[in-house]
């Protein structure tokens, strides 16, 4: 007994982590600079990729692959913003029409990296195989990747979270996000500081998907499912929030482990009920305003 | 005295109109079946973006439910097929539609923007993924088999449909009730307070817009045969009605129906000689039109010819 | 709000000021419904209206424009009016009756002239007047104007004193907010003063602006 919770609430923790590190990263493109980024999955799915072609062709350990993933991503991702999102941004009449126009934008960057990914990697499934012994915490049963995974996503989460209390650098991007306005006359360059934001969006997708690379098998077409659940739980944990969306990861995460527990193929069923229930009752969310 | 904006209807654009009806409606009796088949993807195309355009459009909601109302028409005549004759079917696909719309609309339009989008989404997801759950885990089989009909029987219900969406289309565009709808689309509070009943317009708009999808999607079950939950509710047919009325311009009555038209063509053309390039073109298509032409290219074509007339 | 307790006679013209912040806007918003109340009660000509949905009080005669304008900024001054025309009431007005209270209307507050221009192309003056037509159009007999002089020049402020008057003449009750102390002063036979949501005074002109309390309450903020 003692052993099957375990078992749930450790596995929940480590897809709890994946789901955090994602819903961070919406947060921050979503919360300071107003875009719905629904091809966040792809870059997640690049890096997933690019970790498995480092792996597979160079023998590169995906841990290190995470730490160039991320930073390749947080360019890209800025880049990204400084032209495309920029542009739109400057040329939009009003932010209800920049929230459009950004939105069908990002549709036509998901369509764009998917097929490129396509037609590198080709559909199939790919996996490899990587710290694949299994560990024992106190009875219950993970392989080592698994448990690595879960350290490398907490410890990311927390690293973000000092991050953006603690630095000035963070401290500017928690006012971008709550008053733009006020943020500039203090002195933040917003610009630059949407694109940052931006960047460190694709930065979280960066680190999340070698880490998912690494537990899981993946596909070209994986990433508008990590969107949706990076969607569900920032809308859970309250738009705008990045606590909220930290907090909201690990309990989707946790929901999911019972949730497969007894069923397994019924967890994003139970996600979107959950996610339509919140919306018609408390589309704040847990920490929203 | 002016009135409200009325397309002029000059004898010429009514005649050709007519001219063109006529001309689809005599196709299969002389042309092969393949051109016959594609008009007909063409046309179910068109009443997917015209239908999303007639609620969507004035109201800057972006709905991605269309999978979901599409899917439900077909698994009506997957349902009803062998029990009603294949006009009734179709009627009661797009009835059915017509009752979730409803029942979406009544619980959802209050929530605005980004949250209508994403729980449409989620709507058409959910029922996707549950059929699928639930054919799979407790039915046994996953899929149904549709009565089969003739390539000519369905194109002329897909060309009824089509009429009747046009015409919608149109008289939404010149009533009362069109005009209530851009004036909650221009700015929502304003228009409760000079007595629009905002709620009651966007609902039934929303489940007008649904109808005709439902009905679409029963009569084109007949044409697959063989259809599961992943067919049934495919996201694309979510995305793809976006795309073309973005890409042929919301703001007129032809503008969804040469974007769809085009595009359903286009792909038709990229997926046979090019499959594995398509989803790219298209990307880059929808940034190129987001970028430089918000009123799409119809928008484009009337500024250069007529300077604004609609 | 926490507490305000008041009655508007008809062809009153009443006043509401208060600090930034004190709640008019609000008070506007419960009274015309979208803003719905917890405790208390709004009652119209002897009706309950609290509960009531926007358009159905609207319907039932009260209109308002708004602190920041609301305008159907793409359609054409003619047709932001003769919505109203067409929805202001319960029962179904034939386009031709809109059209020609439209046209009327739209003389009344001198717009006739720029009525095909877009309603997202015209000077604040203008858009404020067209606001008041739309608001007219519906044919309230309770008008309640939010900050109507907001952003107007002396003369453009003058002008709409005029218009202001001339609505009063046609025996439409008005309720105004607005920080023009001078356009208040004159023109309202009553004036009610909020603040952190509870009314502190009401009473003529005179009284109000030699109120101790009303002047304290100015000159702290």
């Amino acid at each position: 007994m003692f052993e099957a919770i375990l078992n749930i609430v450790i596995a929940g923790l480590i897809m709890g982590g994946i789901y955090a590190l994602i819903a961070v990263g919406l947060s921050l493109q979503y919360g300071v600079g107003r875009v719905l980024n629904i091809s966040h999955g792809e870059f997640i799915m690049l890096g997933a990729f690019a970790t498995w072609s480092l792996y597979t062709l160079l023998g590169v350990s995906p841990l290190i692959s995470l730490i160039i993933c991320g930073p390749f991503l947080f360019l890209l991702g800025f880049l990204i913003h400084r032209t495309l999102f920029q542009y739109l941004r400057d040329k939009s009449e009003s932010m209800g029409a920049f929230a459009d126009s950004s939105l069908l934008a990002s549709f036509g960057l998901l369509f764009i990296i998917q097929n490129i990914a396509l037609l590198i990697w080709k559909a199939d499934l790919r996996g490899y195989s990587y710290l694949n012994t299994p560990v024992s915490i106190f009875g219950a049963i993970f392989t080592a990747n698994r448990i690595v995974a879960l350290l490398f996503a907490v410890t990311i989460s927390l690293a973000f979270y000092l991050f953006l209390t603690h630095t000035r650098m963070g401290k500017a991007i928690r006012a971008s996000a709550e008053d733009p306005m006020t943020a500039q006359v203090m002195g933040v360059n917003i610009h630059r500081m949407l694109a940052i934001c931006f960047g460190l969006g694709a930065l979280m997708a960066g680190f999340a998907g070698p880490l998912i690379s690494m537990m899981y098998e993946i596909q070209p077409t994986m990433g508008i499912e990590y969107t949706i659940i990076a969607i569900i739980v920032v809308v859970l944990g309250g738009l705008g929030s990045i606590t909220g969306s930290l907090i909201g990861g690990f309990s989707l995460g946790l929901v999911g482990s019972i949730v497969t527990y007894f069923n397994p193929g019924l967890s994003l069923i139970a996600y979107y009920v959950i996610f339509i229930l919140l919306l018609l009752i408390r589309p704040t969310g847990i920490l929203g305003k | 005295m002016e009135g409200l904006n009325v397309i002029t209807k000059r004898p010429v654009t009514v005649g050709a109109v007519l001219l063109i009806l006529i001309l689809l409606a005599v196709m299969p009796f002389y042309a092969k079946p393949y051109p016959v088949i594609s008009l007909t993807n063409i046309l179910m195309y068109i009443i997917l973006t015209v239908s999303w355009v007639i609620f969507s459009g004035p109201t800057h909601y972006i709905s991605l439910a269309s999978a979901a109302f599409f899917g439900v028409g077909i698994y009506t005549s997957a349902l009803l097929g062998k029990i009603l004759p294949l006009p009734l079917v179709v009627v009661a696909g797009g009835f059915a539609s017509f009752i979730l719309a409803l029942f979406i609309g009544l619980l959802t339009l209050r929530l605005r923007g980004m949250y209508f989008i994403i729980f449409t989404f989620s709507i058409s997801e959910l029922i996707r993924h549950f059929l699928l759950w639930w054919e799979t885990n407790v039915e046994g089989t996953v899929g149904r088999w549709v009565v089969m009909v003739s390539h000519n029987t369905v194109y002329y219900i897909i060309l009824i449909i089509f009429v009747m969406t046009m015409l919608m289309a149109y008289l939404m565009r010149q009533s009362r009730f069109g005009l209530a709808l851009r004036c909650i689309g221009e700015q929502e509070e304003a228009a409760i307070h000079i007595g629009i009943n905002a709620t009651i317009v966007k609902t039934l708009t929303f489940a007008i817009s649904a109808t005709f999808m439902g009905a679409s999607g029963a009569i084109m079950a007949t044409r697959w045969t063989y259809i599961d939950p992943r067919i049934a509710f495919d996201p694309h047919l979510s995305f793809m009605p976006v795309l073309m009325a973005i890409f042929g311009g919301t703001g007129h009555l032809y503008g969804p129906l040469f974007g769809a038209a085009i595009f359903a063509y286009l792909e038709e053309i990229l997926t046979t000689k090019f499959p594995y390039y398509y989803m790219l073109f298209f990307g880059a298509i929808l940034i190129v039109v987001i970028l430089f032409l918000p009123h799409g290219f119809f928008g484009l074509i009337q500024k250069r010819w007529k300077g604004g007339s609609k | 709000m926490y507490q305000v307790d008041f009655e508007i006679n008809p062809g009153e013209v009443v006043g509401l000021i208060g600090p930034n912040g004190a709640g008019k806007t609000t008070l506007f918003n419960l009274i015309s419904g979208f803003l719905p109340i917890t405790v208390g009660e709004i009652r119209y000509k002897g009706q309950k209206i609290n509960g009531l949905n926007p358009h159905q009080i609207c319907w039932k005669g009260v209109a308002r424009t708004f602190q920041s304008t609301k305008l159907f900024a793409g359609m054409t001054v003619f047709e932001n009016v003769v919505s109203a025309s067409l929805f202001g009431s319960k029962r179904t007005v034939s386009l031709f009756k809109a059209e020609r209270e439209t046209m009327e209307l739209l003389e009344f507050v001198d717009l006739l002239s720029v009525r095909t221009m877009l309603a997202k192309d015209l000077p604040i003056a203008h858009q404020k007047r067209l606001e008041v037509a739309r608001a007219l159009a519906t044919k309230p007999d309770l008008l309640m104007f939010d900050e109507v002089m907001a952003g107007l020049n002396p003369v453009e402020v003058q002008e709409a004193m005029g218009l202001v008057a001339k609505i009063r003449d046609r025996g439409i009750t008005i309720f105004m907010i607005e920080h023009v102390m001078k356009a208040i002063m004159e023109v309202c036979d009553r004036i009610i003063v909020l603040h952190h949501g509870s009314k502190i005074a009401e009473g003529r002109p005179e009284e109000v602006a030699n109120s101790p309390k009303v002047i304290e309450v100015y000159l702290g903020e």
